[in-house]
């Protein structure tokens, strides 16, 4: 069987990074699987601006964002396979992958790097009533028949959830001459960015109806209007709300699911929460030697985090295969408690001279004015005010090294929010 | 005197400011950072936006290219920018920066390929 040090499952934002930062650690041996016909992922499709400020500082279109990564892949003389799916990862780390001029061929990997990025939440998964008309797409489908394929996808349109891509889409099927009567969204809150509900809803008088959902889709062969209501704290429908809209198009914007089918394969422990793995702070997963990264780990508001995170995980796969890695099997678990839904990493390695630590989080809802506490016991590690909190949009927390040099192996430490 | 209600988009926090314009005077209250003050004079007096969209290409390996203004343009200018930007068919080859709208609506500015896309087989 074929071997390589590391390969790569997926050749977008966080499949680049990690192949670039992997290399740049001095692994010769990378192996990118991507199944579209180009590197880029998702953002091939993402043409608007706004990506990239934190990486580059300046405002790039998604696909100029994916163009950097690629040249840098491109440089570096790194190898990479389009058009071929991945159909298997074995726990000992065999990749099965799959193409029209190989076939299927099975190569054993020093480290793989999981990096298959997200899915969007199907209709089927929304329980929304009605036939199955033509005219209903997730945001993403329409971006990808409007920005790629070029196709006209309607002219009246309702969208369900404020989701990022169906924010965006709002705006973009605007400017192509639809009319975007309204985005019903069933929380009491916005999912989307600030930034997007400003320049993509308010810029063209767009409502957003918040704790609103879709009743009723009305049509046989095409979406002839949707009905919506407003919702209860139980977010039921509360009759006698009920409004009807024509319409040709129903969006849904209504969440991002971690893709991680390959991973269960491999035996990879997933997060009942985010729908991706388990990680420690090398982001390495259950599964010896498998790492995860980007949308497939925890899904992202903005790519930038990806890019930063998917290069940690090539710089740890590196150290994995060079043997250089600092774990020495002593781990510390963190847990989530308090309006924090999850922390990426899930756990930490103690190692003698630790190194910082950035947790991501997210909350379960709208919090103003509270404090991010970390304890381990009663003890209090660290304590950070907050002004605000949103459940869409990510948290950064950094653990600084005298933190974690402080700690038990074994111990579990809280990461919740206090007054 | 005008007087405007906007949300900050420089943070997450997104203030509600307030804004009122009395001849060559504006006020931003709501604020609670110098960014909010300058983001909501400049939202009432002058504001700009990125448009981005597409262009069909004829033989290229995907159906169409995207491009965004080469800069800002103000933004009661964009939907004639679109307008510019609709009528506009390339051929492939095109390579990323190539510019697409020379002067978009009379603006000044370009609109430019964001994306390279080759020719097909």
């Amino acid at each position: 069987m074929k071997q390589h040090d590391i390969v790569i499952i997926g050749g977008g934002p966080a499949g680049l990074a990690a192949a670039v930062a992997a290399w740049d650690a001095g692994v010769r041996d990378v192996l990118i699987l991507e199944r579209d016909d180009s590197l880029g992922g998702i953002l091939n499709q993402c043409i608007h601006n706004g990506f990239g400020l934190h990486t580059f500082k300046e405002e790039l279109t998604g696909p100029e964002y994916a163009d950097r990564f690629v040249r840098q892949v491109e440089e570096r003389g790194i190898p990479y396979k389009l058009r071929t799916i991945v159909a298997d990862v074995s726990p000992e780390r065999d990749v099965l992958y799959v193409n029209s001029e190989e076939g299927a061929v099975s190569v054993r990997a020093g480290a793989v790097i999981l990096a298959m990025g997200c899915r969007e939440r199907p209709r089927g998964a929304l329980g929304l009533p009605g036939f199955r008309p033509a005219g209903v797409y997730t945001a993403g489908t329409a971006q990808r028949l409007m920005n790629i394929e070029g196709c006209r996808v309607g002219k009246e349109v309702v969208i369900l959830g404020s989701g990022d891509i169906g924010l965006i889409m709002a705006r973009r099927m605007t400017l192509e001459g639809a009319t975007v009567k309204l985005v019903a969204e069933l929380m009491p809150y916005s999912g989307g960015l600030k930034r997007n509900i400003v320049q993509c809803l308010d810029d063209y008088g767009i409502p957003l109806r918040l704790s609103h959902t879709v009743t009723r889709i009305h049509g046989k062969e095409r979406v002839e209007a949707v009905t919506i209501a407003a919702v209860d704290e139980a977010r039921r429908p509360i009759p006698g709300t009920e409004e009807t809209y024509t319409c040709d198009t129903l969006l849904l914007s209504c969440g991002l699911l971690p893709e991680n089918e390959l991973s269960k394969k491999a035996g990879v422990r997933l997060s009942r929460v985010t729908g991706g793995p388990e990680v420690d702070d090398s982001l390495e997963t259950s599964v010896a030697g498998v790492f995860a990264c980007g949308n497939v780990l925890h899904v992202h508001d903005l790519v930038d985090f990806v890019s930063e995170e998917a290069a940690r995980a090539g710089r740890q796969a590196a150290a994995y295969v060079g043997g250089t890695s600092a774990r020495q099997g002593r781990t510390v678990t963190i847990r989530a408690e308090n309006g924090v839904r999850y922390t990426v990493p899930q756990r930490l390695n103690m190692t003698d001279e630790p190194e910082p630590v950035t947790l991501r989080f997210r909350v379960g809802d709208v919090y103003r004015d509270r404090s991010l506490v970390v304890r381990a016991g009663e003890r209090e590690l660290r304590r950070v005010k907050k002004r605000i909190l949103t459940p869409g949009e990510m948290g950064e927390l950094t653990l600084p090294a005298a933190v974690l040099a402080g700690l038990e192996a074994g111990a579990e430490i809280r990461v919740g929010l206090e007054d | 005197m005008e007087k405007y209600e906007l949300t900050c988009i420089q943070c997450p926090i997104g203030c509600p400011l307030s804004v009122t314009v009395d001849g060559q005077t504006v006020a931003v209250t709501g604020n609670t950072c110098p960014r909010g003050a300058i983001y909501g004079e400049k939202e009432v007096t002058a504001p700009t936006r990125t448009v981005t969209s597409t262009v069909p290409v004829t033989g290229g390996v995907i159906a169409r290219v995207s491009v965004k203004t080469a800069s800002d343009v103000a933004k009661g200018k964009v939907l004639e920018v679109m307008r510019a930007i609709r009528c506009a068919v390339v051929t492939a080859p095109v390579y990323s920066g190539d510019v697409i709208v020379t002067d978009a609506a009379g603006t000044g500015v370009d609109v430019i390929a964001t994306k390279t896309v080759l020719r097909r087989g």
